[in-house]
């Protein structure tokens, strides 16, 4: 096993139980902002993309690359746009003062 | 070319500790009402900071494609995101969701191309990783996909079955381990190309049997898959903003879809094998215990409004068809009509009522219908043998009595509003015909309950009207 594919696994196993952690209470209204919002940052599969399109040789890879890109470019941008309409919602009206 | 400012990689990880640091309070701060919004942004400036700085890694030679391939994709996901409707936001989720797995699939895809005419460099794990990402990320594709067309009706919302399907589901399986075995010791993209193909047919063949209200549910499972599949191309590019974003909603997807199951009292093999909403086993039993000579009573909204004018307490119990009529303003006009007049009234909120958890907080938020008036479906059942009149406006799976009553039901076993149990039940609704579960609502047949036929958004405006003049 490599230096790096350790590191990895480290990394990965740590984000592990982040990920259960962070959301271990969720109210039933935030369920689905919550799923559009982690969608979202699964969009970060982009960065992956960029790496592969900026380095891409044969024309098949650069086409696999560009389409990668666009999808995941849709993923991120529209997914935090989506959530936060979605947030939007649920703002509160001007807080009034507390009740007397 | 040569990059416009290279920064080392070291520099690069750097802020990618930041960008993940970002992600995270994000996420912590989305699970939370009066912090959700701001996590969001929080989040989506990790998310910019990431990829800001992948431009200045040094194996970027070329900026063209990229700048190209993320000008079209934003104005793609800009007007998408801005011009779908309300009642659309779960498709347009699942719809973006699938095209993130969609990418991390062809990230595997393009690296193996670039590793298969020199095979033997390199290492079992990252050749796993890559066809991992591959097999996966093609599988919340092609299942996002066939998600989004049951949601937005191009596909039927109910389940599509045949016999041997789990047989078949399994055979395909295990046919694309073997395509997997053979691409990995081979290297030869043949094997590749047949993988891909192959778990997009059985990412459609995984999602055709499931409907009903338990879309919400694979959606969130496939989100979860999408992350994996990007947590797996990280592995592939040994890039850490890519792990920790893929596995963090990776972890977080399969925590929320555990709890959207528990939500309904379904676990998450149930979900996926148990082709919620199909024609229950019982066979003979099911037609005799359908809609064949039962009668259901009509009634009119002069004589709705005035049960609702004359009541004590009322319990509005919105669902999908308040959500699609977007009659969530004029709902709000009657409760205020009949609060006037010194009813009580309050909203039931079952916890999948509509087609995502939360769909109904959001509709009934946008109405500015008070918080407090809302209620889980916990705390409003005692009430409903207390209530003169449940108001039920375009729900319908979430009301039906034979979820409690009859074992032979498909949504035997599902919690629901116990409407039932109101002096008197009107029902707002646009015909007979079944919900998105496909199933028979026996609440329709029960003798306190009356049907108020039409868009629910008209009805609602009529019943507005009689109310006043009552």
């Amino acid at each position: 096993m490599s230096a790096q594919l350790l590191n990895n696994i480290t990394v990965f196993v740590l984000a592990v139980f982040i990920g259960f952690e962070i959301i271990s209470k969720v109210p039933t209204m935030l369920h689905t902002p919550l799923m559009s919002g982690t969608n979202a940052i699964h969009g970060i599969v982009l960065v992956g993309a960029m790496l592969i399109a900026g380095s891409a040789d044969s024309d098949l890879e650069k086409a696999l690359a560009f389409v990668a890109v666009v999808f995941a470019t849709i993923n991120v941008v529209g997914g935090f746009l989506v959530t936060d309409r979605m947030l939007e919602m649920f703002k509160r009206k001007p807080s009034k003062p507390d009740p007397e | 070319m040569t990059p416009l400012l290279a920064l080392s990689q070291t520099a690069i990880n750097f802020t990618y500790l930041v960008a993940a640091v970002l992600l995270i309070v994000g996420i912590r701060r989305l699970s939370s009402p009066p912090t959700a919004r701001s996590g969001n942004w929080i989040a989506a400036v990790g998310m910019g900071i990431a990829i800001f700085f992948t431009f200045l890694d040094p194996d970027i030679t070329s900026y063209w494609l990229i700048l190209a391939g993320m000008s079209v994709g934003t104005v793609i996901g800009v007007a998408s995101a801005r011009l779908v409707k309300m009642t659309a936001i779960p498709q347009m989720v699942a719809l973006f969701n699938g095209v993130g797995g969609g990418a991390a699939a062809l990230i595997a895809a393009a690296e193996f191309h670039r590793i298969a005419p020199d095979p033997g460099h390199l290492s079992g794990d990252t050749i796993g990783a890559m066809l991992f990402s591959a097999l996966i990320g093609s599988i919340s594709f092609s299942g996002s996909l066939v998600a989004f067309g049951k949601l937005q009706e191009i596909l039927p919302g109910r389940p599509i079955t045949f016999t041997g399907q789990q047989l078949a589901n399994g055979f395909l399986f295990a046919v694309l381990l073997g395509f997997g075995i053979a691409a990995g010791t081979t290297e030869q993209g043949i094997w590749m190309v047949l993988l891909l193909l192959g778990a997009l047919l059985f990412g459609v063949l995984l999602v055709l049997p499931i409907g009903g209200a338990d879309m919400p549910v694979v959606i969130s499972l496939l989100n979860a898959f999408t992350g994996l599949a990007a947590a797996s191309a990280g592995f592939v590019l040994d890039n850490t903003a890519l792990i920790i974003g893929g596995t963090l909603v990776g972890a977080s997807g399969t925590l929320l879809t555990v709890l959207m199951g528990r939500a309904m009292n379904r676990s998450i093999a149930n979900v996926l094998f148990g082709a919620f909403g199909a024609v229950p086993s019982g066979g003979a039993a099911a037609p005799a215990a359908s809609a064949d000579g039962k009668s259901y009573r009509e009634v009119t909204a002069e004589d709705a409004a005035v049960m609702l004018a004359y009541a004590q307490r009322v319990v509005v119990v919105p669902g999908y068809g308040l959500a699609v009529a977007q009659a969530q303003h004029a709902v709000r006009e009657l409760a205020d009509l009949l609060e006037a007049r010194g009813v009580d009234v309050k909203y039931a909120i079952h916890p999948v009522a509509g087609r995502m958890p939360g769909h109904m907080n959001v509709l009934l938020a946008e109405a500015q219908v008070p918080y407090p008036q809302l209620f889980d479906m916990d705390d409003i059942n005692p009430d409903f043998p207390r209530t003169d009149v449940a108001l039920v406006i375009g729900a319908n799976d979430v009301t039906n009595p034979a979820a409690r009553d009859n074992p032979d039901s498909p949504l035997y076993g599902m919690p629901i509003l116990n409407v039932d149990q109101a002096a008197n039940v009107v029902i707002l609704k646009r015909s007979m015909s079944p919900g998105f579960a496909g199933i028979d609502n026996d609440l329709f047949y029960e003798p306190n309950s009356a049907m108020l036929f039409g868009d629910a958004k008209s009805s609602v405006e009529k019943l507005v009207a009689a109310v006043k003049a009552a």
